[in-house]
């Protein structure tokens, strides 16, 4: 008896504290409406229809800020271009899938989305992802005809999933490593201060690849740049880098070539820092999230960095970067999710329907409005050709303004390449379905 | 005279209901869940029941504290995706469905070649040598892209070799009742070695390795032995592995992935055959389900995982059969209604927590989408001090009965268990 | 500068680099220290392989971190060592203490899911980026330029403290009352308690002191290196390394463990040998299509990083006890 009452007590109290809980609560905030479509251009068989897509992305764990970063830009560039504002005056729908940064992960997360009724699937950070995805949404698309994905790869660079493992349903928008080196040692070659080059690099595909890239290419570009050193550390292990520096010290050069990222990128530039190293670092991932604060600590710093984009666009995209960051405090720089949008809108626009295959079919061989004005999804491996920018670790300026991470620096372009000089042959045998 | 000799033995209707049952489970859990996703994850609870009772049997019976069985399950799992590009590429025909056993064979190499090493100590030296072991496999994945295949990892499509009786395992279905067959004949045979003397005499290591010595058995050769059969069944299960995702990362050699196993089986109890089991399905439920109810899992992960250590170091196995005593001995009835209690005031403070935790992580990440989130269909407001002062009041509510009625349980808990060992005591002197 | 060449290993050293490499080496090895000298004290007094150690030691950075932004690093050089130490021993009184009579396994066990929970707890507070904790104003900058590359003064500072840190303990263990009381209750903590002394208190006192000592590395590795989420991750399984090749339990042995480690993994990247040139300079040609030609190419550069754990297997497998250790296991 004396139980059943502290109980009844206890429920009431519960009770009222949750209903004062409750009302006190308010309710939650409503996202602003998108605008009303108008333009009479966009196909009628498309208006108004909303396009979703998986983004299957690794947003907890290790590299969870970028994954994160790069969700909130998918959905900024959706609410900007919505409706009447892209050609098929569509909207676009982005949801998240945690694969956690593991293949096998991933592939869970796509028989979810799959089972959701996604039919676009959205990713980039990780090759290997990347490798696992592309490969289990072909077999899928095969045993599974009218339930067919397509796969918008934004940010993974292994060339082999334009090459020997290339797929119709795999539509890369970033340029992949041999087109980036390709980039690079075009523009060292008008370089003539650079006479000897290190390469230090992660030890595994990506790593090999940047150095085998920058081999071949300085090979033909200028063969009397000799390559003094190279170095292929275990990836994100490596917790001290100055007897690497010392190293590079040793060998007599006077520029530095490395495709690492995250950590590996940090320390190393913190080394050089510390040693007092002032060689021209060329960089793959600059920019990304906690690099640039890293490279503010150091003093007057050389570093440049090969990619589609740089810091300082006019325009439509100035206005979006700092619209951005007044909104997110945080940078954007993943262009590629406004790539993947445009890319998308044009191909919707021009196959006059959402279904994947005829998107697919039209979105390859298709110019659109990119970044750096048109670009071009190349049939024959479904590679995006655009322009590549060589930019430079500059003080933020009146005329460019944008101040990365906070740090009154941000990336200046100093040559901007055509899409012709960074094309890459490909070997891609693409089987496409009938 | 003759010699006429009657056996008699009595069928054991318990033991062929338990197995039935669990292959009627295994049969017809894919009619009941049928969605792709409820293939997979179902696919992936045969996988990870077999690895995690081969981690049994160092870990629950012989009291071997593994850091590093992924390294045998990974091994296998890449044993496998070679040798099913080698069916695919027509120099082994070998149908698909025994490669399976390839990958065992190569868990059991391996565990031979590191388990000379391994288990020359025992205790904490063995604990740090399979994690030394582990991390040198982890960190040599990523140097040899020729067998490991470097970052990608190994791809292969298991649609490929001969197709008997019309089955290619394309479909998810198929997989899964090939997994779900050696589920059935590894349990058993796991279950069978913990009844054999070898078993037995595990036990008797993981107890008393002296007086094991006394008796005439060597240790080492019996934790050799026994590692090695660890390392075949890992195999199998990293072999399925491969085929039910058709890629081979160096992620399944790695340190946090032997983690998982660890948790996992220590969750579900590792004193008991069958904790593994409940371990193995946890596993794919947290991972797969659990992860996107919240992001925060991983914490609550840890937690349970630290309240288990200190409350019941058995697991979930360990408190389901100190209830079920309690049920036998007809002592159960008073129980039910403190356990309510525990259990509605334990929810309570878990949600005021959740909330909370759910809060600060959209003050993080989310706070581009407003100040405003849902959490259970009830709006709530990172800004205003009535969520948070709800949040912490409904949490601090909830506490406060859960340990007010956790001191009258554990009260007449412990009056129960000295009933149930008198009555042990007596039964035993009769 | 001198260059001593030895044909065989195709080893080139020039006095630029031997000294760069020395001093990077020792104060690489004096951190490791740092780090792993708490560890080996838990260890040798309790018996207790504190997992969750490299969670202490990220803790130190992150609230060093905090407090530098409010009352500055000096400040923070004191509190947040204290602050983890406080955390250290509350954790030992309230859940370590429990697990204590079911053996050395559930010790092990909950030390892993303290790890586990104190990484979500910072990730929830601190966020999942890399924090800008950076080096004062006063350390930063180069103390000696030597042979053309500079020597940080940080480094410097990291250097001092560590040795700082060993002789403090080592005159707290030897010297101080408190000392050989600990001492006493490492071997007979019986007999210990039967005098009078309140041995579980001592224990809390020094896992608390040796999550300190962790606190105090993560506040000055903490910016010379990157603070962030994942660095109890990477720095966990060396100082593991450092611990067991040292000997469980021995303080000398950490400090020579730490110090070889550090010093051989730092001149290993600087040799760019490999069993393929070996074999060249013994006039055998070894090609791509060699069997095991992955295996022989590996430079030793490529392979220092995971030379710590080659060295950790090797001593489990021909010394256990370690370079220096008195107990096993």
């Amino acid at each position: 008896m004396k139980f059943a009452l502290k109980a009844v007590t206890a429920s009431v109290v519960l009770l009222t504290s949750g209903l004062v809980f409750a009302q006190a609560a308010k309710p939650a905030a409503k996202p602003a409406a998108a605008a009303a479509p108008t333009v009479a251009a966009a196909p009628s068989e498309t208006k108004g229809q909303t396009v979703k897509i998986a983004m299957i992305e690794g947003l907890s764990g290790a590299f969870a800020n970028v994954g994160q970063n790069q969700l909130k830009s998918y959905q900024f560039v959706a609410e900007r271009l919505a409706g009447a504002k892209n050609p098929a005056g569509v909207n676009f729908e982005f949801v998240a899938f945690d694969n956690k940064g593991s293949p096998q992960e991933a592939l869970n997360q796509l028989k979810a989305a799959i089972d959701q009724g996604f039919r676009y699937v959205t990713q980039g950070n990780s090759s290997a992802v990347a490798g696992a995805l592309s490969d289990a949404i072909s077999k899928h698309n095969e045993r599974n005809p009218g339930k067919e994905v397509v796969y918008l790869n934004y940010a993974a660079v292994d060339p082999a999933l334009t090459n020997e493992r290339c797929s119709f349903w795999h539509f890369r928008l970033d340029a992949d490593t041999s087109m980036k080196m390709e980039a690079l040692t075009s523009f060292v070659k008008d370089e003539a201060k650079v006479k000897s080059v290190y390469l230090i690099n992660q030890n595994y595909a990506h790593g090999q690849q940047v150095a085998k890239y920058f081999k071949e290419g300085i090979a033909r570009k200028r063969p009397d740049v000799k390559i003094v050193g190279e170095d292929l550390h275990p990836i994100a292990q490596v917790k001290d880098f100055s007897p690497y520096v010392a190293k590079i010290k040793a060998a007599g050069a006077d520029a530095i070539v490395t495709g690492n990222w995250g950590t590996d990128m940090t320390l190393l530039v913190k080394a050089l820092n510390d040693a007092g190293m002032k060689l021209p670092l060329y960089a793959y991932y600059a920019g990304v999230s906690g690099t640039p604060t890293a490279l503010a600590q150091g003093k007057d710093m050389n570093v440049s960095q090969v990619a589609i984009s740089h810091s300082n666009f006019t325009g439509e995209l100035r206005q979006l970067r700092n619209d951005f960051k007044t909104k997110f405090n945080d940078d954007y720089y993943t262009f590629q999710t406004y790539l993947a949008v445009s890319m998308l809108a044009q191909g919707v626009a021009n196959a006059k329907s959402i279904d994947p295959v005829k998107v697919a079919f039209a979105m390859e061989d298709m110019t659109f409005k990119g970044i750096s004005g048109e670009a071009k999804m190349r049939k024959s491996d479904h590679q995006l050709q655009q322009h590549i920018y060589i930019s430079k670790w500059t003080k933020a300026t009146a005329k460019d303004p944008y101040s990365e991470e906070n740090t009154g620096f941000n990336f200046a372009v100093v040559k901007a390449l055509e899409p012709y000089v960074s094309s890459t042959p490909t070997s891609c045998q693409m089987k496409r379905p009938s | 005279m003759s010699n006429s000799i009657v056996k008699f033995k009595p069928l054991n209707i318990g033991r062929i209901l338990v197995w039935g049952f669990f292959a009627l489970v295994l049969l017809l859990a894919p009619l009941l869940f049928t969605s792709s996703l409820s293939h997979t994850m179902l696919s992936q609870m045969g996988i990870f029941i077999i690895i995690c009772l081969s981690y049994n049997i160092l870990l629950g019976q012989g009291g071997m504290l593994s850091f590093g069985h992924a390294v045998y399950s990974g091994l296998g799992a890449f044993m496998a995706i070679h040798t099913l590009n080698m069916i695919s590429s027509g120099t082994l025909p070998l149908p698909v469905s025994l490669v399976p056993i390839v990958g065992g064979l190569a868990g059991l190499v391996f565990a031979a070649i590191f388990g000379s090493v391994t288990v020359k100590k025992a205790g904490t030296p063995f604990a740090m040598i399979t994690l030394g072991i582990g991390e040198l496999i982890w960190a040599m994945s990523l140097m040899f892209p020729g067998f490991f295949g470097g970052e990608g990892g190994v791809s292969g499509n298991r649609v490929t070799g001969s197709s008997p009786f019309g089955i290619t395992f394309g479909p998810q279905i198929q997989l899964y009742y090939l997994i779900a067959l050696y589920t059935f004949v590894c349990t058993a045979l796991m279950f069978a070695l913990t009844r054999t003397p070898l078993g037995r005499m595990l036990n008797a290591v993981r107890d008393n390795p002296e007086r094991v010595e006394f008796v005439g058995y060597d240790t080492q050769r019996v934790r050799y032995i026994a590692f090695m059969i660890a390392g075949f069944f890992a195999g199998i299960g990293g072999a399925l592995a491969a085929l039910n995702f058709e890629i081979v990362t160096s992620e399944n050699v790695s340190g946090p992935r032997s983690g998982v196993f660890l948790l996992f089986t220590f969750l579900g109890g590792a004193t008991f055959f069958f904790g593994a089991i409940i371990g193995g399905i946890l596993s794919v439920l947290a991972f797969v389900l659990f992860s996107e109810l919240t992001k925060a899992w991983l914490l609550y992960l840890g937690l349970l995982f630290l309240f288990m250590v200190m409350y019941a170091p058995g697991g979930f196995a360990s408190l389901i059969m100190m209830n079920l005593r309690v049920v036998s001995y007809g002592k159960f009835k008073p129980l039910i209604g403190k356990y309510c209690v525990l259990f509605v005031s334990g929810v309570v403070a878990l949600l005021g927590l959740a909330a909370m935790v759910e809060m600060i992580y959209h003050m993080q990440l989310n706070q581009a989408l407003g100040e405003g989130l849902t959490f259970l269909n009830i709006g709530l407001n990172v800004k205003s001090a009535a969520s948070w002062g709800g949040a912490v009041a409904v949490m601090l509510v909830g506490s406060l009965i859960f340990e007010f009625t956790r001191r009258k349980f554990a009260v007449q808990w412990s009056t129960i268990q000295e009933f149930i060992e008198n009555e042990i005591k007596r039964k035993e002197s009769l | 500068m001198g260059h001593l060449r030895a044909p065989f290993f195709l080893l080139n050293i020039d006095m630029e680099f031997f000294t760069n490499s020395l001093l990077n080496g020792i104060s690489y090895g004096l951190l490791l220290f740092m780090l792993s000298s708490g560890l080996t004290l838990i260890f040798s007094m309790m018996g207790v392989l504190n997992f969750a150690h490299a969670s202490f030691y990220m803790l130190g950075a992150f609230f060093a971190y905090t407090i530098t932004q409010f009352l500055g690093f000096w400040v923070a050089l004191f509190i947040a060592p204290l602050v983890v130490g406080i955390v250290g021993a509350g954790f030992e009184r309230y859940f370590l203490r429990k697990v204590h009579p079911f053996g050395h396994v559930p010790e092990l066990l909950i030390t892993f899911g303290l790890a586990f929970i104190l990484l979500e707890l910072v990730q929830l507070v601190w966020g999942r980026a890399s924090l800008d904790y950076r080096i004062p104003a006063a350390l930063d900058g180069p103390l000696f330029t030597l042979f053309g590359t500079q020597f940080p003064k940080y480094r410097a500072f990291m250097m001092f403290v560590a040795l700082m840190m060993l002789l403090s303990i080592w005159l707290l263990l030897t010297r101080t009352r408190i000392g050989l009381v600990i001492q006493a209750a490492l071997t007979h903590p019986e007999t210990a308690q039967a005098l009078g002394h309140n041995v579980p208190r001592v224990f809390m006192l020094v896992f608390g002191g040796g999550a300190a000592l962790a606190g105090l590395a993560g506040v000055i590795g903490g910016n010379a290196f990157v603070t962030e989420p994942g660095m109890a991750a990477t720095v966990g399984s060396i100082i593991f390394v450092v611990v067991v090749v040292g000997g469980l339990g021995s303080l000398g042995g950490a400090l020579l463990a730490s110090l070889l480690i550090g010093v051989v993994q730092t001149f290993a990247v600087g040799i760019d040998a490999s069993l393929v040139g070996a074999a060249a300079s013994l006039g055998v040609a070894v090609t791509s299509s060699t069997f095991g030609y992955e295996l022989l190419s590996l430079k030793v550069s490529q392979v220092a990083p995971i030379m710590p754990y080659l060295f950790m297997v090797l001593i489990l497998i021909f010394r256990p006890k370690g370079l220096l250790g008195t107990r096993e296991g």
